[in-house]
């Protein structure tokens, strides 16, 4: 039980995410992975480079969080409070991969669950951390088979626990399953669920980098994030950058995905800037008799894009220009048979039912837009009601909430009636406005 | 997987607790962790700085056994952390794959997000539905399936998708779901 991988490579210098993986698609164990430069960069990192190197190197590789934010993780890491005078944090994965049409963690843990463990006792380095939790969703057994199978292996070989490979650093990493909920993985939400709490988000500042955790400097970080670490702390940031040569300022190589009415689902590691027209290619086109009508760059927190932005670099910068976001990269493929009013319904319906109902836009605004969508839907929508959508999508925009959840709900609502208005249009029921002024016998309601 | 008598407090009071009325003060049903969930829990309380952070794993153990948590183990655990019973329970109504209420043997999570929306979770849904005769939310009378949805499976390459128990199968067609739920009794 696999992802389709469109190609693969087993070359490290170009496919530094993947190359490892077995043909037959199993576990790469502990013992394989060595063969396969595992746990090098580690073991050089701690035996030559400062913490403030690796920070160097990662900002040089402008790596940025594949977890769909974007945010420079080289420049998340240099914020973080890792002086003397302050406690020794934590490196917290969010390994709660929830995002509507995204399936890349799932298969990193599931194959090369090393490489995570690499990448996180690197990051609990460079950030002064004195443990790392693995915040993994419930449902993903068998990723936490394997990651289980993979702590003890490098427990057991001295990579993890006091003197970490032979070194004076200590650092040790658990696994923590979580129990539902797409809110957790919101970084603060997150560590509130890591501390048994319900997972609300919390008011920023301060970061996470100075106080998560039980009030430590945490770190969190997104799974494909922490896999590219060791292969920066191995060939440098410049490298990292340059493999995308020329196509994006972006650093590195990504994992990159199609979902959706496509006749090949999968992934593919690719570097940044690689377009859509390119990936949906791979994918082998749309099913027979179908033609593309949108699409989303990456989940269901990014704005619908259309056809002609198939050639837009996948980028985060290039894409946020193209009225979208590039968020994980995973693209969901729509044919030109689908009602875009009932797509957005079922998506504004996926984070109504997963807000967690801390801040009033959110809690109220959500559902509202979905029993407006639903009306449209049938065919039963009012006069104003598109303008209605319009303005909540505005009212939980960002700035209006504690956290990310609302404005990635308010962008596929309001980039889908910018694109396909008429579609919205074609819902609304238009009454004569004079059947209202007919006066209401007394009694009749 | 094994199954508590569904039993809530005002349903099911046994002839211990009549017997003995203010030793069950406070607990709605006669619950006990076992020793083994009692040691999993305090396994679990050493890995965080803090015991509540102990809370959900104390819930999914106690669920991983009985099927679902009911009013007493949500108190027998807030013994167990030290924290108010109902921080627990704030805990437990958060979570989507807590159980306050009995469920079937078997557990349906259906994938509704958009990419198995886009490639038929309606019509599985709705074949689900016609075979098992419930709705989303609901279990069936004879105590084998609950039917739920659940956020994006991650497995969008195998859409539509859906778990039952701990097995993910995809991609489903409508006419497939007969055979597939005659493989769990």
């Amino acid at each position: 039980m696999t992802s389709h991988l469109f190609s693969t490579s087993t070359n490290g210098e170009t496919h530094p995410l993947t190359y490892r993986l077995r043909e037959d698609r199993g576990y790469v164990g502990l013992e394989e992975f060595q063969q396969k430069d595992g746990y090098e960069a580690l073991r050089n990192t701690l035996r030559d480079l400062s913490p403030d190197d690796l920070i160097e190197n990662m900002k040089t590789a402008n790596l940025r969080g594949r977890g769909g934010g974007g945010f420079s993780a080289g420049t998340k890491w240099s914020l973080t409070a890792r002086g003397d005078e302050h406690p020794r944090g934590y490196i917290v994965c969010n390994a709660d991969e929830m995002e509507p049409g995204t399936f890349k963690d799932r298969m990193l843990m599931q194959e090369i669950p090393h490489l995570l463990i690499e990448g996180m006792i690197l990051a609990g380095y460079a950030n002064n951390a004195r443990m790392g939790y693995i915040f993994l969703r419930g449902e993903y057994v068998l990723a936490a088979e394997r990651i289980e199978q993979a702590l003890a292996e490098a427990r057991e070989a001295g990579i993890l626990g006091p003197k970490v490979c032979g070194s004076d650093f200590d650092f040790d990493i658990f696994l923590h399953t979580g129990a539902g909920r797409y809110i957790c993985g919101e970084e603060t939400a997150l560590i509130n669920s890591l501390e048994g709490r319900r997972a609300n988000p919390r008011s920023k500042p301060p970061f996470p980098g100075q106080s998560g955790a039980w009030g430590k400097p945490t770190v969190v970080n997104n799974v494909e994030t922490l896999c590219n670490v060791p292969a920066i702390a191995l060939r440098g940031g410049e490298w990292y950058q340059g493999l995308s040569g020329g196509r994006s300022e972006d650093g590195g190589t990504k994992l990159f995905g199609v979902s959706g009415r496509v006749k090949r689902p999968g992934l593919v590691e690719q570097p940044m800037g690689i377009t859509g027209a390119e990936l949906l290619e791979m994918a082998g086109g749309m099913r027979d008799g179908l033609e593309l009508k949108t699409w989303l760059p990456g989940g269901g927190s990014t704005g619908f894009l259309l056809p002609e932005h198939l050639e837009v670099p996948l980028e985060f910068d290039a894409i946020g220009k193209a009225g979208s976001r590039l968020g994980t990269g995973l693209m969901t493929v729509v044919a030109h048979n689908q009602s875009v009013v009932s797509l957005t319904r079922n998506l504004e319906e996926f984070f109504a039912r997963e807000s967690c109902g801390w801040c009033t836009p959110c809690r109220d605004g959500l559902p509202w837009s979905v029993k407006i969508l639903r009306a449209i839907e049938r065919g039963e929508g009012e006069e104003g009601d598109i303008d209605m959508l319009v303005a909540l999508a505005n009212d939980i925009g960002p700035g209006k909430t504690f956290c990310a959840h609302a404005p990635g709900a308010a962008m596929p609502l309001e980039t889908a009636i910018k694109h396909f208005r008429q579609e919205f249009e074609a819902g609304i029921r238009h009454q004569k406005r004079e059947a209202h002024a007919e006066p209401i016998p007394v009694g009749s309601v | 997987m094994t199954m508590d008598t569904p039993a809530t407090g005002n349903t099911r009071v046994s002839k211990a607790s009549q017997g003995n009325l203010i030793a069950s003060a406070g607990r709605p049903d006669d619950f006990e962790l076992t020793e083994e969930e009692r040691f999993e829990i305090e396994h679990e309380m050493g890995h965080y700085e803090n015991p509540r952070a102990a809370s959900i794993g104390a819930l999914k153990t106690v669920q991983k056994r009985r099927g679902w948590v009911s009013d007493g183990a949500i108190i027998a655990i807030s013994d167990v952390l030290g924290i108010p019973s109902s921080d627990v329970e704030g805990v437990a109504t958060f979570y989507s794959l807590i159980f306050r209420q009995p469920v079937g043997r078997h557990v349906i999570l259906i994938c509704d997000s958009s990419s198995c929306f886009l490639t038929g979770y309606d019509e599985l849904r709705d074949a689900l539905s016609d075979e098992l005769g419930i709705g989303l939310g609901q279990t069936t009378g004879d105590d084998r399936f609950t039917l739920l949805p659940v956020c994006c499976l991650g497995a969008c390459d195998r859409a539509p998708a859906l778990m039952i128990n701990e097995d993910l199968h995809g991609p489903l067609e409508p006419g497939e779901v007969s055979a597939l739920l005659e493989r769990y009794t």
